[in-house]
């Protein structure tokens, strides 16, 4: 069993351009002595740098690093891409990170103690992402305008999600302890979401497959009907407890997706409840 | 300028040259028959082959279809930088190069960059509505290293419509003349005719003899009287025709039927029309599930009759995005996929739609496709008649032209890819029993010489005396390399050239430009008498105000719009 080493990097300078750092991954620095992790480049605006230039790094240990994990320190709210495509080791980042956090990663895990932006594990397979803050829009969607999401792993927000959560998801588990945004589940296929707060308009539209349950107040779209009246219901092995009103759709798209939502929160819905077949 | 092209292994057949070791000097952007040997720069290419820069006769590279893929699928815009993994060495960043992305739908510059790296240096943009072809001219202005050209859509114009149906052939010649002097267009494009017009009232021509709603004329009328248009116009292109049924079960023999419906019309073994990416219309069956390929039908017919010519329109397994004029295919083409869709109309001319597709290897559909593009290219006989092309980005995208080659160069390199198709795919197919391999002279044939032939650009697709010095060196050695055998270090090859040099001046070497310069735009002017100009003015004024949104004097491209150009003057019989 290797020692776990953990390998801290503190940004020199306030960023004022966005930077690409889609090589702070444990996969490119495993191996790599501190002097060769320093060489390797990232795109600060369009001047391509240093990492050493960038950053300030530290190890706790003068080996080669294998089993790694990365601590970054700082305002990162500009840098992108940490954590690209990484398969093993963590990343621990205490501050804020930026767009395309822990973006196509298939195993390892990402904590993050503050905010992060956008796209926040973008078309990821496997592994762990959490938040602590808040998160922008488009978690775990793929790229603009291709029809594909999140495909496993987990992803837990403390704070509030943005819009458009869950876009395209074929698989994993998405849980936000705050409120979303509008279009959560937009298009999703499989997998679950559970949101423990506020939904905004438009939960699940166009949804075909999976599972969005929702805790707090929402409104559902026109294009669900409702199914059922469930005391309890499972995500992940684990219990919720209910009631709750069971939603199908999105019948738009001949979907079979299931949206529960709290019937405490949401008496507004106890209308749906003389059409349960 | 000067440069002398040593020990290269020479591919013209335009010349007859087929792969002797040949010295060509280069001067002043053209082939001469001697040069200063002290101060002309040398290119060693012993062991290289050696061919004219490419001629590309249909790719959608520039307009507003291409520039809507571009919105449609910003998806594309990722798949470059994939595509720039997995072909690590397509297109290396250079200092003089403008950055870029995409790959089905590449930006302006990636485009003149990557087709300048594989060696072509002429590439025509073959749909381009008359009215948004200022919009054709701005894209093609801006892409660098090659030669370029727009063919006109008229297939579905109101105006010509109506000629046709009152049987004013002069006058719609004189009108089409108008039209391609006006906007800078080098040849007439025929989508779908009459049925992107009745797509406006939700329908489709289904046979040619069907009737175009409110205009009374048919599919067999529009393309008969273009051609009669395109003859007394003396056009140096025939008529490029996309016909109708594109993309149904047992389309086939709309195909033969469109060929057909010309013939009598054919003077001195000449071409009077040439029918594009067949592929897309050489399906037999009568549904999805008994598609079969009919290409040996349509080769026998092509072998048979020499007033046709065809291109292949050969698909590859990747994604890409269709676009087309022809709109109800498009919305065809969505139900099946349920990919997104866009639409246009165009007011008076045109229309068209967008889907992006995934070509799969495993769908059955997809592998018969496949089969039928290979097979008319290796079922037609005269190489002269049947020309390269994957109607990028239709097919697939054009940086995948080295794959094709390698099917058509080699059998064992078609029969690893049918082998993993679908059974039923492979059983109904005949390309396993299809032993034709093209080989350097042939390719040199479909993808050079041929088409600049078929466009009759003079100076393109040859390196004869007074040629343009446009010529594509690749690091191969064709007397050494069995492409049969090697197909992969052939595509290899192919995918990058050695030296790329364009006008007389080395642009890329080994696959990275070196140099940026803007190529020339061709048009065609055709000199109609004055007398016949002036009278289809009145009606002209008449039908712009009734039609149109814009006036008479705002239609058209100026030449100043055009950065490069070269007007190509012909006398018209009318």
């Amino acid at each position: 069993m290797k020692r776990l080493v953990e390998l801290t990097l503190t940004p020199k300078f306030d960023f004022d351009v966005p930077v690409e750092a889609e090589i702070i991954s444990p996969d490119v620095f495993a191996g790599k002595p501190i002097s060769e992790i320093g060489s390797l480049n990232v795109w600060v605006g369009n001047r391509k740098t240093r990492l050493s230039d960038a950053f300030e790094i530290q190890s706790s240990s003068k080996t080669s690093p294998e089993t790694i994990t990365i601590v970054l320190k700082g305002d990162l709210s500009r840098i992108r891409r940490i954590g690209k495509k990484m398969t093993t080791g963590s990343i621990l980042i205490d501050g804020s990170a930026g767009f395309f956090l822990g973006e196509e990663m298939s195993g390892g895990s990402i904590l993050v103690e503050g905010d992060v932006g956008s796209w926040t594990g973008s078309g990821m397979t496997g592994g762990k992402i959490e938040i602590k803050g808040d998160a922008g829009d488009y978690l775990t969607a793929g790229a603009r305008g291709s029809c594909t999401g999140m495909k496993g792993g987990i992803l837990i927000i403390h704070g509030d999600a943005g819009a458009e959560l869950g876009y395209w998801m074929e698989n994993g588990l998405i849980t936000v302890k705050g409120s979303v945004g509008q279009f959560a589940g937009i298009h999703m296929r499989a997998g679950a979401i559970l949101i423990e707060g506020n939904a905004g308009d438009r939960a699940g539209a166009g949804m075909t497959g999976g599972k969005i349950i929702i805790l707090g107040n929402m409104n559902v779209l026109p294009t669900f009907f409702i199914d059922d009246v469930k005391n309890t219901t499972k995500i992940d092995g684990e219990k919720v407890s209910g009631p709750f009103y069971v939603f199908s759709g999105d019948v738009t798209e001949g979907g079979k997706g299931k949206l529960f939502v709290l019937k405490e929160n949401n008496a507004h819905l106890s209308k749906f409840e003389k059409f349960i077949p | 300028m000067e440069l002398l092209i040593k020990n290269g292994i020479l591919y013209d057949p335009a010349n007859s040259v087929n792969g002797e070791e040949v010295e060509i000097c280069i001067k002043d952007g053209k082939v001469v028959e001697k040069i200063n040997q002290r101060k002309a720069e040398i290119i060693d290419a012993s062991d290289m082959l050696v061919m004219p820069g490419g001629v590309d006769i249909h790719s959608h590279i520039a307009g507003p279809k291409v520039n809507a893929g571009r919105l449609l699928c910003p998806e594309d815009h990722r798949t470059r930088v994939r595509c720039a993994e997995c072909f690590r060495n397509c297109e290396i960043k250079s200092p003089i190069t403008r950055s870029g992305t995409g790959c089905a739908v590449p930006s302006v510059f990636t485009t003149g960059h990557i087709y300048s790296g594989m060696g072509y240096t002429t590439v025509i943009e073959p749909a381009s509505p008359p009215l948004k072809t200022l919009h054709t001219h701005e894209e093609l202005n801006d892409i660098p290293l090659i030669d370029k050209a727009c063919f006109l859509l008229f297939g579905n114009n109101w105006l010509v419509m109506d000629y046709i149906k009152e049987g004013r052939i002069e006058e719609c010649a004189a009108y089409v003349g108008w039209v391609l002097r006006s906007v800078k267009g080098y040849a007439i494009k025929i989508v779908c005719p009459g049925g992107v017009e009745s797509w406006g009232w939700g329908g489709n021509v289904h046979s040619m003899d069907d009737h175009v709603p409110y205009f009374d004329v048919t599919p067999r009328d529009i393309v008969r009287g273009l051609c009669k248009v395109n003859q007394l116009l003396n056009l140096p292109h025939t008529i490029h025709v996309h016909t109708i049924n594109l993309g149904t079960p047992g389309n086939y023999r709309y195909l033969i039927e469109t060929m057909d419906c010309v013939r009598d019309l054919q003077v001195e073994d000449e071409p009077v029309i040439h029918m594009t990416h067949c592929q897309f219309n050489s399906y037999g069956g009568v549904d999805w599930r008994s598609l079969s390929s009919k290409a040996d039908e349509v080769a026998k017919y092509v072998n048979a009759h020499n007033h046709v010519t065809i291109d292949m329109g050969q698909i590859i397994f990747t994604q890409t995005v269709t676009m087309t004029g022809d709109g109800p295919f498009e919305y065809l083409l969505h139900q099946i996929s349920g990919n997104k869709w866009m639409n246009t109309d165009l007011e008076v001319e045109s229309g068209g739609g967008l889907v992006p597709i995934r070509y799969n290897r495993k769908n059955y559909v997809h592998a018969v496709m496949w089969t039928i593009g290979l097979e008319l290219a290796l079922l037609v006989k005269d190489p002269w008649r049947v020309f390269f092309s994957t109607d990028h980005p239709n097919g697939g995208p054009f940086i995948n032209y080295p794959k094709v080659f390698a099917w058509l160069m080699s059998k064992k390199a078609r029969d690893k890819v049918t082998k993993r198709l679908p059974r039923l795919a492979r059983v109904r197919s005949n390309i396993t029993s299809i032993d034709r391999e093209y080989d350097f002279y042939e390719l040199a044939i479909i993808t050079r010489s041929a088409t600049a032939k078929a466009l009759k650009l003079q100076n393109k697709g040859h390196l004869g005396l007074g040629a343009d010095a446009d010529v594509s060196i690749y690091d191969l050695n064709p007397k050494e390399v069995d492409p049969s055998v090697d197909y992969k270090q052939v595509g290899k090859a192919l995918f990058k050239t050695a030296y790329t040099i364009k006008g007389g001046e080395i642009v890329a070497k080994k696959g990275v430009i070196k140099k940026c310069k803007s190529g020339i735009t061709f048009w065609v002017n055709p000199q109609v008498t004055e007398e016949l100009n002036s009278s289809i003015m009145p009606e002209l004024t008449e039908k712009f105000r009734d039609y149109y949104t814009i006036n008479l004097q705002n239609y058209g491209v100026p030449e100043n719009m055009l950065i490069d150009q070269q007007a190509i003057e012909v006398k018209s019989k009318v």
